[in-house]
């Protein structure tokens, strides 16, 4: 992206831009240009960044009460509750909050996909933003173990010994990993460690996410290069800093609406129970943003196939800026695209359903059928539909008439400039 | 405009769905008895007769074998509870026999409880608790609400739930029919039957009133922040929605530099 370079007015101001460019970061924060259709599904990317801090800050607290070891983990978490200044709005903040993120982060993706966001030359965006998705789904895993209920307890459980299929060493690798022979004390502590650390290397590479989106800009709603910048862009502060705000502000009331008025609907009764070694939950599930892939993972009647299955199923997502032959980015141009997007939406929505089930009969078998779905997506439709699929001419630019043809998932903006 | 309402629209729907499914499978059984809860909906605070009933019902018939390890003392004299004045708490805590220790000569020993005390244990940890109820632990009750599915509502018809098994239904050794326990056996006998307390204010103790009662106590042990919750949060959702108003006004004045220049 062209912009003017930028030198600081003050002399002071210059010796130290000289030194130690922060000035001009600003100033290249402030005015990057920035598409001026994006529509709503990319304020996203803000709201995200807000999620990540919001964990950490509250988080930061909640670490000041909280006791990692299996006599006064529970314990640690009531006192937060009932003692602990507001230790109850920080504790729902922050439990929810996990919740929030990763919705955030669904939608955030599956715009991605809509509208072909990991394409060249976004790829690295893309490979980077999966990084920090793999991280995330690690970190609130993690997570959710410490309260040390019994989903804490059990879903530690089956998660680590996961690792046991693997060949030869997997029986080691889950003792590496426990810190003993059976998830324990040194299993908590450890976690507690690490999902203290984790959300600063997820803060990384959302910066590293961030620099590689500002080397080509964003994409948009067209999915078409920018032609003519003083036409098609914006500068970011104030346009899209206000828009963002005003998105970011409509997820925060969905939010407060969880905290304060339902605080534990997307819990499981069972964490509020004490993590007993001796007594087996009826039925372990994952928290609801890992439903999908802990459906793919039982889909599979193999232990090993399954882990596999479940692991390639996140890395598949990787390497889809290769699997996508489609040269058109946006799927409002690709309307045989557009059809098996939405059919993606519903197989992971159902995954999702699927994996809180007792994987038996019609749920095992729609598991199954969803699972094959899933990889045939990326790995079959997908490379095809590049070569197959006739698209709808796109618009010569951003600002300019879209050939006469109304394109439904244009912007208000858009429409508005037409 | 209308992208602005789809997403709007989709991520209300989030909500609602989220509020109404439950998302993990439940165990097949009976539908709950449906009761009034005062204490539900955004406006939704306890019925502070109710939780002061519902304290005595709990002293004088679970607090046997159920510990509420998590409150203490001085809870029940704090906004939002059951409120007793501080000397009638004072006077709830001395009558408790606290252990403490070790003193100067190394002994434990024990005393009347403080305020601050976390309310005394029937039985001295879970073990002995269990040994004394035959080899079923009384849970503890501090979440208690919290950790059963259906909540208030479940303990509720728990408690009025005790019935003759069905023909055929083979029920062991020393444990009861109960409509609503999951694998209908419970080990705690039904505890409840009309007048068994004497309440304080004169309602007329029913087996339906105590349960209702001690439900709705148990909620506010499991939650004794609700009635803040439930404060703050209408402020915090209202602020929020002014605050979006203004800046979606400041947006479209914004944009509109953009729209006007060709």
């Amino acid at each position: 992206m062209s912009e003017e370079k930028y030198f600081p007015k003050s002399k002071i101001g210059q010796w130290f831009d000289s030194r130690l460019p922060l000035l001009s970061l600003m100033h290249h924060l402030r005015d990057y240009p920035t598409p001026k259709n994006l529509n709503y599904w990319w304020t996203f990317g803000g709201i995200l960044t807000f999620c990540l801090i919001t964990q950490i800050v509250t988080g930061l607290v909640l670490a000041m009460h909280y006791v990692a070891h299996v006599d006064l983990a529970f314990e640690s978490i009531e006192h937060i509750m009932r003692n602990v200044n507001y230790g109850w709005l920080l504790r729902y903040v922050h439990a929810n909050g996990a919740s929030m993120f990763f919705l955030a982060v669904y939608i955030h993706i599956f715009r991605a996909l809509f509208y072909g966001s990991y394409k060249s030359p976004r790829e690295m965006i893309w490979i980077l933003g999966m990084m920090i998705y793999i991280l995330m789904m690690a970190t609130a895993f993690m997570g959710y173990v410490l309260p040390w209920g019994q989903m804490s307890f059990w879903g530690a459980t089956v998660i680590t010994n996961l690792f046991s299929a693997i060949p030869l060493v997997g029986e080691g690798i889950v003792t590496w990993l426990w810190g003993g022979f059976a998830v324990a004390n040194p299993t908590l502590t450890r976690f507690f460690s690490l999902h203290y650390f984790l959300p600063f290397l997820i803060f990384g590479l959302v910066v590293l996410h961030i620099w590689a989106l500002h080397i080509p800009g964003n994409n948009n709603p067209v999915g078409i290069d920018i032609k003519k910048p003083s036409k098609d862009t914006v500068p970011f502060s104030p346009y899209i800093v206000v828009k963002d705000l005003y998105a970011l502000i409509i997820f925060l009331i969905i939010f407060a609406g969880i905290v304060f008025f339902v605080p534990n609907i997307l819990g499981h009764t069972d964490n509020y129970i004490k993590a007993n070694p001796i007594v087996t939950p009826s039925h372990i599930v994952p928290e609801w943003y890992l439903l999908p892939f802990y459906a793919i993972l039982r889909a599979i009647p193999s232990k090993l196939g399954g882990v596999m299955a479940m692991f390639g199923s996140l890395f598949i997502l990787m390497i889809i800026p290769w699997l996508d032959t489609s040269k058109i980015r946006s799927a409002v141009f690709r309307p045989l695209y557009k059809i098996f997007f939405w059919v993606l939406v519903i197989d992971v929505l159902a995954l999702g359903y699927l994996g809180a089930k007792v994987p038996e009969g019609w749920y095992l078998f729609f598991g199954r059928l969803a699972t094959i779905y899933y990889f045939a997506h990326f790995l079959i439709i997908m490379p095809v539909l590049g070569y197959k699929e006739k698209t709808i001419p796109l618009p010569i630019s951003i600002s300019d008439p879209v050939l006469g043809e109304k394109t439904n998932l244009t912007t208000t903006n858009q429409k508005k400039t037409v | 405009m209308k992208n602005k309402f789809k997403l709007i629209a989709s991520l209300s729907i989030f909500f609602l769905i989220s509020l109404n499914i439950n998302l993990y499978s439940a165990e097949s059984g009976a539908h709950l008895i449906k009761t009034e809860w005062s204490f539900k909906g955004i406006f939704g605070t306890f019925d502070r007769g109710e939780l002061r009933r519902g304290y005595q019902v709990y002293s004088e018939v679970c607090s046997s074998c159920h510990s509420i390890s998590e409150l203490r003392y001085r809870n029940l004299s704090e906004k939002g509870g059951p409120e007793f004045s501080i000397d009638l708490v004072k006077k709830i805590a001395a009558s408790s026999e606290i252990t403490d220790g070790p003193n100067s000569d190394g002994e434990m020993f024990t005393r009347p409880g403080r305020l601050s005390d976390k309310f005394a244990k029937p039985y001295p940890n879970i073990q002995a608790a269990t040994a004394a109820n035959g080899g079923a632990y009384p849970p503890d009750m501090s979440v208690l609400v919290k950790a059963r599915k259906g909540g208030a509502a479940y303990i509720y018809s728990l408690l009025q739930g005790y019935d003759e098994p069905p023909e055929g239904f083979q029920l062991d050794d020393g444990v009861y029919y109960n409509k609503f326990m999951s694998g209908n056996q419970i080990k705690m006998p039904n505890m409840l039957s009309d007048d068994l307390v004497e309440y304080a204010d004169g309602t007329k103790a029913t087996t339906e009133q105590m349960a209702k009662d001690v439900s709705s106590f148990l909620t506010w042990v499991s939650e004794p922040s609700l009635e803040a919750r439930h404060k703050i949060g209408f402020r915090v959702i209202l602020y929020l929605v002014v605050l979006a108003g203004l800046v979606y006004l400041s947006m479209n004045r914004l944009w509109s530099r953009i729209e006007s220049k060709k």
